[in-house]
């Protein structure tokens, strides 16, 4: 197993982290995050987050916007440094 | 006189619709509701040159015509019917500068539908300190479109958009983009099977399902036909339709529009890492509240104080100078302390609502639900559910309204069931007469015992509605699949003008409701009080002088008062009050108060009022409703009728009772069923009528 391949998802990110949408690990996302600008290959940061990292106030691509720790597992990235 | 010119107002919320809505029309309009649903509805009317006239419709925010709530719900019901009388000639999507990305998405939909569409870009105000230029010319171009840039706080650009609306012939209806090369194979065969309708539109129709059930299908009753996507499949064209608008929003951003990062000036970063703090954020909403709650007891005492007299004197007066008579008492007796008990408590309604509107202005509130949410879903709340619970201590109405954003139906309706437990404005009158009459006005380590147990009723308020959320979550057995998203915006200093109306309106229809309901109760109430069956009642003059003779002398005054009350015992509504003393009599009232608790079921503001009424019948002091209350003995025990013990029991029966028939019938309408009303109307008063019994036993 190799452990490059695990995937990176929102919900790792700490407060100022920054990343790349690569993807959605369920068919399931909820429209309205499209919608709200949350697209893959849209730049995303961690602007805060609540106790115990949920929910996460985060900025995508200019939008600013807030949700749970369990839909930020399902949206994968990319890290930027 | 010309036909009027229909214009919809169209935007992803805090966009400032409502502003340019307000900017548009002034005091001309009037609030009311969608036929069948509670979303409320904006209309008024905007003079423009020419002496033409334009119909304003304020419809709620919405992000995309993808609708998944009851509020989106309405804007796409109304842009695809086109018989709907309020169906815009011209429809207006409101973008904020800051976020036009995302509200272009907006738009382009609406023009796909090909409605003649004008794109106001708001908040033109703020561009040069976010460092935005934007290229007009070029923008309506690619958009094909006329675009108002307008400030709804600096009032500009409103005449260009007034001149955009009377020309509004002249717009293209050209769609932005062509959703159909998303599935071309499927819209070709839509295109064929009815081929006088807009594609945009048949699709939309289709897909209406997808995210939210219930869209009734006017128009376009026979696409059933074409339903040969499985829903996932749709969700996914859905999704692909999105990254195909935004990518075209892309292209015509990168030419039309310019942002300099290093003239903004980040005011919302520097706020944020404050207000969003783990620990300061928390410390600063509590400390908001704290003060929101010191403020409406303490400023509002004076207006109240005032209002109270007048009342009292107005009585007097009417009295004094309308010829003697039935109607005289009825108005004198009746009707002006009954209005009185509603009157009173204007002042702090409105600081109330004007706090509420603040914090929403301000953009205050969504940080308060980022705040609270994780903690709140512990209860099984969201942290929407704070909005709701925090309107509700002005009104339970519009706190079930607002919980209509909660995405999870589960949360929503927990939401909507704990609400009346908080302290509504209506609860505030019994409260400040009681506690007038039962805590002692000290202060104690430089706090006022008197504020101290207002605050703790809100406390316990509060503290009931979590609790018992935290018992339905367990015991409602609802699996619904929920995710949360909520848009954080720029911090705005309100504006003076959307809160000073919003103020008005909402005191207004608060005030007008509940005063029709005081009306009827107590003109019946007068009439149960002021007649009576049989022979006590008519002769109950000779009935009382018979005690009395020479030996054993009365004063005139000391005789006419037992006459008044022996009168009000034997009056239809004593001998109800009578058959239920029994049953209030364990938890300290006298029948008096019983029938007050019964006709506060219909409003519970209506108590004092009921007081009022019932203790105003036959006396002709000038003299507060407290006084009076302060000088009712026990009949049972014997001693001052409110003392700490009932008082006590009162204010916990008043905390905890299902007390209002308005925010039943809302709740029936937002949950569509007879069985949640029921629930809270019976749940809630057992509940309080056995606290309230407790107490009362516990403490005489
Ligand atoms: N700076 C600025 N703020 C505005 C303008 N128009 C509205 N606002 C503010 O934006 C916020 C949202 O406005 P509102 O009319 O309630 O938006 P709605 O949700 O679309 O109805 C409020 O705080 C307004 O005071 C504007 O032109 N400039
Ligand atoms: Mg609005």
């Amino acid at each position: 197993m190799n452990l490059n391949k695990v995937k990176l998802t929102l919900a790792q990110l700490r407060c100022g982290q920054r990343g790349i949408i690569k993807d959605f690990s369920t068919e399931d996302v909820p429209l309205k995050l499209l919608e709200m600008g949350c697209l893959p290959g849209n730049e995303v940061e961690v602007i805060q987050t609540a106790p115990f990292m949920d929910p996460m106030y985060l900025n995508v691509n200019g939008s600013h916007l807030a949700i749970r720790k369990e839909t930020a597992l399902h949206i994968e990235i990319e890290l930027i440094d | 006189m010309s036909k009027q010119i229909n214009v919809a107002l169209i935007g992803n919320p805090n966009t400032g619709k409502t502003s340019v809505f307000n900017q548009l029309t002034g005091l001309n309009q009037k609030v009311g509701n969608y036929p069948g649903i509670t979303v409320e509805k904006k209309e008024g009317i905007c003079k423009l040159p020419r002496g033409l006239k334009a119909h304003i419709i304020d419809l709620p925010g919405t992000y995309s015509l993808n609708a998944s709530s009851l509020d989106e719900n309405v804007v796409i019901e109304l842009l695809l019917n086109k018989n709907d009388k309020d169906y815009p000639d011209v429809a207006v999507v409101v973008s904020d500068v800051e976020n036009l990305k995302r509200n272009l998405l907006l738009f382009t939909q609406v023009k796909d539908l090909g409605i003649p569409t004008i794109l106001v870009v708001n908040m033109a105000d703020r561009m040069e300190r976010k460092g935005i230029s934007l290229d007009v010319e070029r923008l309506e171009e690619k958009l094909r479109t006329k675009i108002a840039l307008v400030s709804a706080r600096k009032n500009t650009g409103i005449d260009e958009l007034k001149e955009f609306i009377i020309n509004y012939k002249h717009l293209s209806t050209e769609p932005c983009v062509n959703a159909s090369v998303i599935d071309p194979e499927y819209f070709d065969g839509l295109r064929s099977a009815y081929p006088n309708q807009s594609l945009y539109k048949l699709w939309l129709v289709i897909t209406q399902d997808v995210n939210f059930g219930n869209l009734s299908r006017n128009e376009l009753a026979k696409t059933s036909g074409f339903q040969t996507k499985s829903e996932s499949d749709l969700k996914r064209l859905q999704q692909k339709e999105t990254i195909l608008r935004y990518q075209f929003i892309n292209g015509v951003l990168k030419e039309a529009m310019s942002v300099d990062a290093r003239a903004a000036k980040d005011l919302r970063a520097r706020l944020d890492r404050v207000l969003t703090h783990k620990i300061w954020g928390y410390v600063i909403f509590f400390a908001i509240l704290l003060l929101i709650f010191q403020a409406i007891y303490n400023w509002s005492s004076y207006p109240m104080d005032m209002i109270d007299v007048a009342f009292a004197q107005f009585s007097e007066w009417t009295k004094n100078n309308l010829p003697a008579g039935a109607f005289t008492s009825l108005i004198a007796e009746g009707v002006i302390p009954g209005l009185g008990g509603i009157v009173i408590f204007i002042p702090q309604i409105a600081f109330l609502f004007l706090f509420i509107s603040v914090l929403e202005e301000s953009g205050y509130m969504s940080r308060v639900v980022f705040l609270m949410d994780r903690v709140m879903r512990r209860f099984g709340l969201s942290g929407k559910s704070v909005v709701p619970l925090v309107s509700g201590t002005a009104c339970a109405i519009p706190a079930v309204m607002a919980t209509r954003n909660i995405e999870s139906w589960k949360e929503r309706l927990i939401t909507i069931l704990v609400v009346p437990f908080t302290t509504c404005a209506a609860r505030l009158p019994v409260y400040l007469i009681i506690i007038a009459l039962v805590i002692p006005d000290r202060s104690v380590w430089g706090f006022n015992l008197q504020g101290l147990t207002l605050m703790l009723l809100y406390l316990i308020g509060f503290g009931t509605a979590i609790a018992s959320a935290w018992i339905l979550n367990r015991i409602l057995k609802i699996s619904s699949k929920s995710y949360f998203v909520i848009e954080m915006p720029n911090y705005k200093l309100p504006m003076l003008k959307n809160v000073g109306i919003n103020v008005v309106e909402k005191t207004k229809s608060f005030v007008l409701g509940a005063g029709k309901i005081i009306l009827a109760i107590s003109v019946v109430l007068w009439v149960l009080a002021s007649y009576g069956p049989g022979e006590k009642f008519s002769n109950a003059e000779e009935i009382v002088s018979v005690n009395y003779s020479e030996e054993n002398p009365v004063s005139e005054a000391d005789l006419d008062e037992e006459i008044a009350s022996f009168k009000l015992r034997n009056s239809y509504i004593g001998i109800m009050g009578k058959g239920i003393e029994p049953v209030v009599a364990p938890l300290g009232y006298d029948w008096k108060i019983g029938i007050a608790i019964i006709s506060s079921f219909a409003a519970r503001e209506v108590f004092v009022g009921t007081l009022a009424t019932i203790y105003s019948v036959g006396s002709d002091e000038e003299e507060t409703i407290k006084n009076r209350m302060a000088a009712e003995t026990n009949p049972i025990l014997g001693g001052p009728l409110f003392t700490f013990a009932s008082g006590i029991s009162l204010l916990l029966f008043y905390a905890f009772a299902m007390q209002c028939m308005s925010t039943l019938a809302i709740v029936k309408r937002e949950t569509n069923t007879w069985k949640w009303p029921l629930f809270q109307l019976v749940g809630m008063s057992v509940f309080a009528y056995i606290i309230a019994l407790t107490a009362f036993q516990l403490l005489k």
